[in-house]
């Protein structure tokens, strides 16, 4: 009897039924998939972004909360001015100068013969594929205070030598050099494949209507790859900004702290001064920079998925 | 008519200016080399720097000679550093992190990238756009928050997690999960939705779909994001040195430039040659694999 009820209420009802299982299941499955994902993230990145926010109101020992303290504690130093100071600058000057370098490099690479482009190409991007901390090595050779390759070189052509990590500002001209030197070839990648998406229909108009090199590379080249310039410069100053490697090998913050950018002050602070709030407060300040580039980026993205 | 009158135009003062055309392409060509080669020296110039020194002796370093150049070449440096037990067990640790990073990396992001790509549930939509914003957290905002975690982990389990070379391998995935699942959700979203409802009426499993279709398909791009998860585990330097001290716990980076500097005496000859050891597994990979390397670069920013 039961059996026959139930049958008869499942018979009419069967297709619906599977097909919702079926969605069902299917949504099962791709969370299953999705599942690691979502716990790396959470436990390994959410989690301890949201607790340095948590961390950073405790006092030294973690005991209470001192709230603002370490926030009050910080902008009463001038060290720390100092540090947002030099990470603005640091990272700014650095991204002009990257995308300045890779603009024009991604231009002489493709001015020459396509064939000839992938050697040049894969010549240049070495920089970028050394891991940082084994290239500022051999800068810091390069920029040692009594073998200096560079003041060897200057002294043979009579020019005076430079103190290059001993003077602030040398040294702050010297990290920039190394991150420079480290990022244009990203850059350069990036504006080289955008160059070639750049149809060369306009570059044929351009140059009937009387446009020299200037004119093209201004008028049709730049409004064309505005939006690879703008999400590059934007990704490079998000790791610009939290560079840690560069300075930590190269100055160490020194000379007097002038070189200190917040990850590598942070580090000071936390690790060795064993200040782990004080380092979580200062890590903090890169969160501002981070969510400004963050929104612009997705704004960016959204505007390009919906032309296409 | 239009085509013909330019054609017509273009030909008629063509004859007069093409050798002027001609030569302006010539002297554009030649200012390109000419630079191009500028900034070749200048982008190579710190790695020959290294390898010049690498084959130097400690007393020629010292020397007042042209450091341009080497004088008497020795592979000493070398036989050194890779007959030391220290040396060889920072390389050990580095290649067994590194690669249990990938494979990690890889099996989370491209499960999860197939299954934001395609299959789509409650909230993936959101979590994909999650996925890219973790990939903007960097590391230096991390390492302190992570640090007292895994200190308080030993409070309470009594595993201690600080100064051991495996702990690495939590910490990695933090960088190379968002942005390979990132790349990997560009790439699967671009293969044609017709070829897995193909599979799917013919009876395949999701697993099937995405092992048999999927993975052959994005080959390149599971390529190209292996090389990145590879490429930053091998490299970071924050990490290692604030989650690990003991000497026999170190990685390559760390171990290079804490170990080798000792105090204010610079052995340059063996830092210069570590330091290249160092970097060239990457450098080898990119030689061989120079286009899916670059392919990995761009799509990081582009796709999606």
């Amino acid at each position: 009897m039961a059996d026959v009820v139930a049958r008869d209420v499942r018979v009419p009802a069967r297709p619906r039924v599977s097909a919702r299982w079926l969605a069902q299941r299917k949504s099962m499955v791709a969370f299953g998939f999705a599942l690691p994902l979502i716990l790396v993230i959470a436990l390994l990145v959410v989690y301890p972004a949201l607790y340095a926010i948590n961390m950073a109101t405790l006092n030294k020992s973690m005991q209470y909360h001192v709230w603002f303290g370490n926030f009050t504690f910080l902008f009463k130093r001038n060290t720390f001015w100092m540090v947002v100071e030099q990470s603005v600058l640091f990272a700014v000057t650095a991204v002009i100068f990257k995308a300045v370098i890779g603009f024009i490099v991604a231009h002489l690479v493709h001015n020459i013969p396509l064939k000839g482009q992938r050697k040049w190409r894969g010549m240049l991007l070495i920089p970028w594929v050394i891991p940082p901390a084994m290239s500022t090595l051999a800068w810091l050779w390069l920029f040692d205070p009594s073998y200096s390759a560079f003041n060897w070189v200057f002294a043979q052509i009579g020019l005076p030598q430079i103190p290059w990590l001993g003077n602030p500002y040398w040294a702050r001209a010297g990290v920039i050099l190394v991150n420079v030197w480290v990022g244009s070839p990203f850059f350069m990648i990036m504006y080289l494949a955008a160059l070639k998406s750049v149809p060369e229909q306009l570059h044929e108009a351009a140059a009937i209507d009387g446009a020299n090199w200037l004119q093209k590379i201004w008028y049709v080249n730049l409004p064309m790859m505005r939006n690879i310039i703008q999400i590059t410069a934007l990704f490079s100053l998000i790791v610009t900004f939290a560079n840690f490697d560069i300075v930590k090998i190269l100055t160490n913050g020194g000379p007097v702290d002038q070189t200190h950018v917040f990850a590598t002050w942070a580090f000071t602070l936390g690790i060795w001064g064993n200040d782990l709030p004080l380092g979580a407060s200062v890590s903090l300040f890169m969160f501002p920079i981070l969510g400004i580039a963050a929104i612009l980026i997705l704004r960016n993205i959204r505007k390009r998925g919906n032309e296409a | 008519m239009t085509t013909a009158t330019a054609q017509v135009g273009r030909r008629a003062p063509g004859a007069v200016q093409y050798g002027s055309i001609a030569r302006g392409q010539r002297r554009t060509l030649r200012w390109s080399y000419f630079f191009l080669i500028l900034f070749v020296i200048f982008f190579l110039m710190p790695p020959i720097y290294m390898f010049i020194t690498s084959l130097k002796t400690s007393a020629e370093i010292g020397a007042v000679t042209n450091p341009w150049w080497v004088y008497h070449p020795t592979l000493e440096n070398y036989v050194n550093l890779l007959t030391q037990k220290t040396f060889l067990t920072f390389f050990r640790n580095s290649a067994i992190v590194s690669v249990l990073v990938v494979s990690v990396t890889m099996v989370i992001s491209v499960l999860a990238a197939f299954s934001l790509a395609r299959m789509k549930f409650w909230g993936s939509a959101t979590l994909a756009t999650g996925v890219f914003l973790t990939y903007l957290i960097p590391d230096t905002l991390l390492f302190i928050p992570l640090f007292k975690i895994f200190a308080w982990i030993h409070d309470v389990t009594g595993i201690e997690l600080i100064n051991h070379w495996w702990v690495l391998i939590f910490l990695y995935p933090t960088l190379t999960v968002p942005f390979c699942t990132w790349i990997m959700i560009g790439y699967f979203s671009s293969i044609p939705k017709e070829l897995d409802e193909a599979a799917l009426i013919d009876g395949a499993s999701y697993l099937q779909i995405l092992t048999r279709v999927f993975i052959p398909v994005a080959l390149p791009g599971i390529i190209a994001a292996t090389i990145f998860a590879f490429t930053v585990s091998w490299a970071n330097f924050l990490y290692p040195l604030a989650f690990t001290t003991s000497e026999d716990q170190l990685v390559l980076p760390v171990g290079i430039v804490t170990t080798l500097i000792k105090g204010d005496v610079y052995n340059w000859g063996q830092i210069m040659t570590g330091a290249l050891l160092g970097a060239a597994p990457p450098l080898i990979i990119y030689a061989f694999l120079m286009d899916y390397y670059i392919a990995g670069l761009t799509a990081g920013a582009t796709k999606g």
